[in-house]
């Protein structure tokens, strides 16, 4: 380096620093309005739940009031409201327990055979919009007395869930070497064993990718369970909706509802994110 | 390869073969069987019922009248064209602000800085928290009277705004909360597709002077296309299809003036409120052509873009 060239960019060197930290605090503020543009909303919601309806009320009292658990209290104390939670957890946990058992060896054949129009069949599910499938099955099922049970709330969430375990196993597949597979066959393994017992094991990370999105979709619907659900089978958001309709509105109760709904989703949000991500991604980034 | 014949195998080991040979149909046909069967059924069913005046039960009798309910659904400019504008600029304007969001907020979070990991959990909640949840809190939030966002205004001197209470406001008020639901979601999409491109092309046109808004538009934004397809292709079918914050909002009808009803709301009416089951078939079968439609302009051409 010549003399010359280093006096030449000294000043582009005090520049920059300056430059650079104008632009790392705008970037720093649009950041945090960022967050409190979406942070903001809920915060509200759970600061809602914490608040008598009088407070609600009170334009004075938007971020000071003295807390209390009544609404909880009310809430979970009534209406079989623990009972709604486990409905929409047993019914989460069963369908996508059956979906992965019948969507993960499904996209494996999808993504390692190139069957490209069976999984266009299976995707199609994906389009589809739900309500068009609820007047028949609502037939059938009502004939079949399976209405208002478990069963049909499993099997119409099955209906959702399919598609995404599909989707997000076959790019995962799709990314696994087909190396692998042939290295186990070598070593005598029958195919059929070198799925169960070398690629199951390595799939861990997208099976629980797949498995996570689709609790938390079961968890999130209300269409189905609005339409197929019983007195005793609701689900929760179908629970709370009945909630709004009857009572004269309570918004503190209903907040309290909506967080003790929203509360399992965003554990799993903060535990899970890694997976959350990249079951949303799957696909997308490959191109 | 072996030199046992197959005489000599066992039962088990017979069956093990069996299957080792046919494990692409075996693995894919449990899934393709129950999609078939859950979605054949029901579509073979609604063009029956699309045809017929089926009413009241499902159960009665229903007599065919040919194409009498898809003329009269395509005549109808009361109800369904309404729905199928609304459902137009529902999905495709609450769409193209996420997809400007988005993309904005991808580049605001791309580059590395502190706390990076905390912003992205902070902004998956709004699209993972359950949608009925959602719905509501944006019922207490625009409530006219006691709701924050009018408190809000007015801190900033801006008159009370009727939201969700006045049919005019409505459909922009419930795209508003679209927007925010799932404007995080494409940012993330978007993200995730922004970092995994190379640095090199980026550095090349650096390198040759251009300025940073050159190298977004003629440089990051071809090469993301791809993944800006994949983000719109998810969003537009699930917005198309809205029906919890909708119907949690507005109820059957979309409100008393229909001010919400979209496409999905109309045939939920027509089939659980008036058991319109031939009219709401025929609803159905055109909305389905309309998305099939959609998705086929948004894949037209492009090889390889998968849902």
């Amino acid at each position: 380096m010549t003399p010359k060239n280093s006096e030449r960019s000294a000043p582009v060197k005090h520049r920059r620093p300056a430059r650079l930290k104008a632009y790392s605090a705008f970037r720093g503020t649009m950041i945090v309005l960022v967050v409190l543009a979406f942070l903001v909303p809920l915060a509200w919601m759970v600061m809602a739940s914490f608040k008598t309806n009088v407070d609600i009320h009170d334009t004075s009292k938007s971020f000071l009031f003295t807390p209390i658990l009544d609404n909880y209290s009310h809430v979970l104390g009534n209406d079989n409201y623990l009972g709604f939670v486990w409905n929409s957890f047993w019914v989460a946990f069963c369908s996508t327990g059956i979906s992965l058992l019948i969507g993960v060896p499904a996209a494996y054949s999808m993504s390692r055979f190139n069957m490209q129009k069976s999984a266009l069949l299976v995707l199609l599910a994906r389009i589809i919009p739900g309500v068009s499938l609820l007047v028949p099955w609502y037939y059938v099922f009502a004939n079949l007395g399976w209405v208002g049970g478990y069963g049909v709330l499993i099997v119409s969430h099955m209906f959702i869930l399919i598609p995404i375990s599909v989707y997000i196993m076959m790019s995962f597949f799709d990314s696994m070497p087909i190396e692998l597979e042939e290295a186990s066959l070598v070593d005598g393994l029958t195919p059929i064993g070198a799925f169960l017992r070398i690629l199951l094991p390595l799939s861990v990370p997208g099976i629980a990718t797949a498995g996570i999105l689709s609790f938390i979709f079961s968890w999130n619907n209300f269409m189905f369970a609005l339409v197929l659900s019983g007195a005793n089978t609701k689900t929760l958001p179908v629970a709370v909706f009945d909630f709004v309709s009857y009572a004269s509105i309570d918004w503190g109760a209903i907040m309290a509802a909506a967080c003790i709904m929203t509360l399992p989703i965003i554990v799993i949000a903060l535990f899970a994110q890694k997976y959350i991500v990249s079951g949303l991604t799957a696909g997308a980034t490959k191109g | 390869m072996t030199t046992t014949s197959l005489n000599q195998l066992s039962g088990k080991e017979r069956f093990s073969r069996w299957v080792n040979a046919r494990r692409k149909w075996i693995f894919a046909a449990p899934a393709m069987i129950f999609t078939a069967i859950l979605i054949g059924f029901p579509i073979g069913w609604t063009l029956y019922l699309s045809v017929t005046d089926a009413k009241g039960s499902v159960r009665a009798p229903a007599d065919f009248i040919g194409f009498e309910n898809y003329l009269d659904v395509l005549t109808d400019v009361d109800r369904f064209w309404p729905a199928a504008l609304r459902t137009g600029v529902f999905t495709f304007g609450a769409l193209a602000i996420e997809l400007i969001a988005g993309m904005c907020i991808a580049l605001l979070l791309w580059r590395p800085f502190k706390a990076q990991k905390w912003v992205r959990v902070a902004i998956l909640l709004p699209f993972v928290a359950t949608p009925v949840a959602i719905a509501m809190m944006w019922r207490l939030i625009f409530d006219p009277n006691i709701g924050f966002a009018n408190r809000l205004l007015g801190w900033i001197g801006i008159a009370p705004q009727p939201w969700f209470s006045e049919p005019a406001t409505t459909l922009p008020t419930l795209m508003f909360v679209d927007i925010w639901e799932f404007t995080p979601m494409i940012a993330i999409i978007l993200l995730a597709g922004l970092t995994s491109l190379s640095d090199e092309p980026d550095e090349a046109a650096r390198i040759d002077g251009a300025s940073a808004w050159q190298r977004f538009w003629y440089v990051t934004l071809p090469l993301l296309r791809p993944v800006v397809l994949v983000a719109v292709l998810l969003r537009s079918i699930d917005a198309l299809k809205t029906f919890d914050l909708l119907y949690v909002v507005k109820g059957q009808g979309g409100g008393s003036f229909h001010e919400a009803e979209t496409l999905n709301i109309y045939v939920y009416g027509l089939s659980f409120k008036y058991n319109d089951f031939g009219t709401a078939s025929a609803v159905l079968i055109i909305f389905f052509l309309m998305i099939l439609f959609v998705m086929w302009l948004l894949t037209f051409r492009r090889k390889g873009a998968k849902l």
